[in-house]
């Protein structure tokens, strides 16, 4: 019988001069993307001494380190002007910049608002009937929203996609092992589809 | 009225302090602090700042889309929207008919499996650094790398745990994330013998590790008292899914809420009465709203979900090891319910051994495996579904038109029925520890401990739309509005028609 998929763990690359070092962050995206990258299961213990996590949604390092990281991986489109400004920070500061799943990629499903008037939007959420106190919120510290959801390509240059929604665990151990041993990234079709 | 330290009253006069990301939860959220000269906390506040449209994006779309649509709220809890939003629009075609038996428990499954999941995640690769290494350890070390370093057998626990939620998942959808199979009416495919029987090989050593995770969970609270129990800890009201019994049911029953002492405010509540019993209050300065129960208004009216909700609520849990642990987490409430928000962690391993150990009861139940799976009935044009997910209470409510098409949604998601706690949470922390010495990154993760504590799923939360930066309505004498401009963030000023405002929302006819 067929039991669940589980990718197997890393082989030993060659011994690199340092860890590689990743960091990741989620836009407007769902956080699947993240999750797939942990369904490596155990083979994240396996590349614990290849790799150091830097700026991700799973330590609390609260931005790319200044003398930058090897690889950046983006899931989630741009909705907002902070997405944008954590966007640029992340491609000034790493080597490999990784469009990761579909929204990344394309919008995705969150660009299925566009199109639609933001007003209408805002007037949907938070000032229909039977709201207590309706109003549209409007602090400072709330970044202002972009008319159209953008894939990141649109904001910065990429260097490479994972496709998927979200892209298999594999195609992330694919990725890294790839980086690891200094070849390039070979994705089976079955790694590289959406549904 | 606004509570205390919510809102200072000279907020220009202070020194802003920010937490930006809020970090190892999932979403989008920042905390923001005014300290005085004294370096005392005058105003905190936990905001959401991004937000989808998910609310009004699916209007317009067919209803067989929307279960696996709206999943893409949530990657860590996908199969929460997938079931809420099947078991919303199994309305749109069984009616008020039943759903096959075995649809019912291969989505019970799955929820199962899926609560096991996200609840191993939260507790291993998110919480579980500052609760075994102190809320000030070393931020290189604060993580899941850092648990597999030195506690390595725990650490890979924590992670077959998930592995396994996960592939039960993958075999019931067809992928361990935003997979198919249950759709408006039943349920997609049936269960192989022979994934049973690998699930049922599997789930024995599976609810042992999760017997054991409670026992950690509980220990790391009870011996760090009473900083862990004093820690963000108030009273509250508790909102959760509940049997006709008075068990725990995560996948479907009646709404119970109880007060802080214990005692039932309300009980078994036909969800589709949902509206009568929560309001929603807006604020200026947070895209995720603030939900409250009618009946006693916003400013006491507020409550907690999820699992400390789940357990407090509870007159029992139907599987045994689970309830001989909800007996000693009661226990030591004296009877009353736990209100110290660490308690959760807690509160979260026994639901997770009690979902482990509802797997087991559900593969022992040889309807699992029938092939009777979709049902048909009189459609109705409107369905509400709620489940109890992982976070919490998730209600999914939508109507349609005659040709299926959605013309109304409106979601209320976990993380926000706890909007209010988690402020309180944070402003708790903030007044206690906040008390004029030296800032430093341990005091700073000491207020996202207390966020955290909640799993607050800030995607999920993110669901609602709407800000722009400027909004000018003018308005006639007779209260009509006669027009409206909209500043974008580019500066763009845009004329809207008043027929595209809420006034004017939802659309009469469509929907009965």
């Amino acid at each position: 019988m067929t039991t669940p998929t589980t990718p197997s763990s890393p082989t030993t690359p060659t011994a690199s001069a340092r860890r590689l070092r990743i960091a990741s962050c989620s836009l407007a995206g769902c956080f699947g993307c993240h999750m797939s990258l942990l369904d490596i299961d155990e083979a994240l213990f396996d590349l614990m001494p290849f790799i150091e996590l830097d700026r991700t949604p799973l330590t609390d390092i609260k931005h790319v380190s200044a003398d930058g990281v090897d690889v950046g991986l983006i899931e989630g489109g741009v909705c907002n002007t902070e997405n944008v400004e954590v966007l640029r920070e992340f491609r000034a500061r790493c080597r490999i910049l990784v469009a990761v799943g579909a929204c990344a990629m394309y919008g995705g499903v969150p660009s299925l608002r566009n199109g639609i008037p933001v007003a209408e939007l805002v007037a949907e959420a938070y000032l229909r009937e039977g709201l207590f106190s309706p109003q549209v919120p409007n602090d400072p510290e709330l970044p202002p929203l972009l008319k159209a959801v953008l894939p990141i390509h649109q904001v910065v240059k990429i260097d490479v996609t994972l496709p998927g929604c979200p892209p298999p665990a594999a195609a992330f151990r694919e990725l890294i092992m790839s980086v690891l041993e200094g070849r390039a990234m070979t994705l089976p079709p079955a790694d590289r589809r959406f549904d | 009225m606004p509570r205390p330290l919510e809102t200072a009253e000279h907020p220009e006069t202070l020194q802003r302090v920010v937490i930006e990301p809020v970090s190892r939860v999932e979403g989008h959220g920042k905390v923001t602090l005014l300290l005085d000269e004294h370096r005392r906390v005058q105003q905190a506040r936990l905001h959401i700042v991004e937000f989808r449209g998910f609310e009004r994006f699916i209007q317009g779309r067919p209803y067989w889309e929307v279960p696996t649509l709206v999943q893409r709220l949530c990657g860590i809890c996908p199969v929460s929207h997938l079931l809420a939003a099947s078991k919303a629009c199994d309305a749109f075609v069984v009616g008020d008919g039943p759903v096959p038996p075995t649809a019912v428990k291969l989505r019970r499954l799955l929820h199962a499996a899926q609560v096991v999941q996200s609840n191993a995640l939260h507790f291993f690769h998110l919480a579980s650094p500052d609760l075994l290494f102190g809320f000030d350890d070393d931020v290189a070390h604060r993580n899941i790398l850092g648990v597999l370093q030195d506690r390595r057998e725990l650490g890979l626990q924590g992670i077959k745990i998930r592995k396994f939620g996960q592939q039960v998942i993958e075999i019931l959808t067809g992928k361990r994330i935003h997979g198919t199979g249950s759709v408006p009416g039943g349920f997609t495919q049936p269960l192989s013998t022979e994934k049973r029987a690998w699930m049922r090989a599997e789930i024995g050593h599976i609810i042992d590790w999760c017997a054991q995770t409670t026992d950690l969970a509980r220990d790391l609270f009870l011996q760090n008292l009473p900083a862990h129990g004093d820690f963000a800890s108030f009273p509250s009201m508790y909102m959760s899914l509940i049997r006709e019994d008075g068990a725990a049911d995560l996948y479907d029953g009646g709404l119970r809420v109880k007060d802080a002492d214990g005692g039932i405010v309300v009980d078994h509540v036909d969800v589709h009465g949902y509206e009568d019993l929560i309001g929603e209050e807006v604020k200026s300065w947070t895209y995720m709203k603030f939900p409250f129960l009618r009946a006693m208004g916003p400013e006491h009216g507020w409550y907690r979900v999820g699992p400390l909700a789940r357990i407090n609520n509870a007159t029992f849990l139907d599987t045994p090891r689970a309830e001989a642990a909800r007996v000693e987490f009661m226990a030591f409430g004296g009877g009353k319910p736990v209100g110290a928000s660490l308690a959760q962690h807690w509160a979260r391993m026994i639901d997770t051994l009690h979902c482990a150990e509802v797997i087991a009861a559900l593969l022992d139940d040889d309807d699992i495996v029938g092939t009777d799976l979709r049902a048909t009935g009189t459609p109705k044009q409107e369905g509400i579904g709620v489940i109890e997910a992982p976070r919490g209470t998730l209600l999914h409510h939508y109507r349609i038109n005659d040709d299926g098409i959605i013309t109304h949604a409106n979601l209320i998601v976990s993380t926000t029925h706890n909007n209010t706690a988690m402020n309180e949470a944070v402003r708790q922390v903030a007044a206690t520890n906040f008390d004029g010495r030296a800032l430093s990154e341990g005091l700073l993760n000491s207020i996202e401990v207390a966020i955290r504590a909640y799993d607050p799923c800030l995607s999920c939360a993110t669901h609602a739309v709407g800000q722009m930066p400027l909004r000018i309505e003018l308005v006639d004498g007779g209260g009509e509005l006669v027009d409206v401009l909209c500043r974008h963030e580019d500066g763009v000023v845009e004329q809207l028609a008043p027929t595209s405002t809420p006034r004017h929302w939802p659309p009469s006819g469509g929907a009965p």
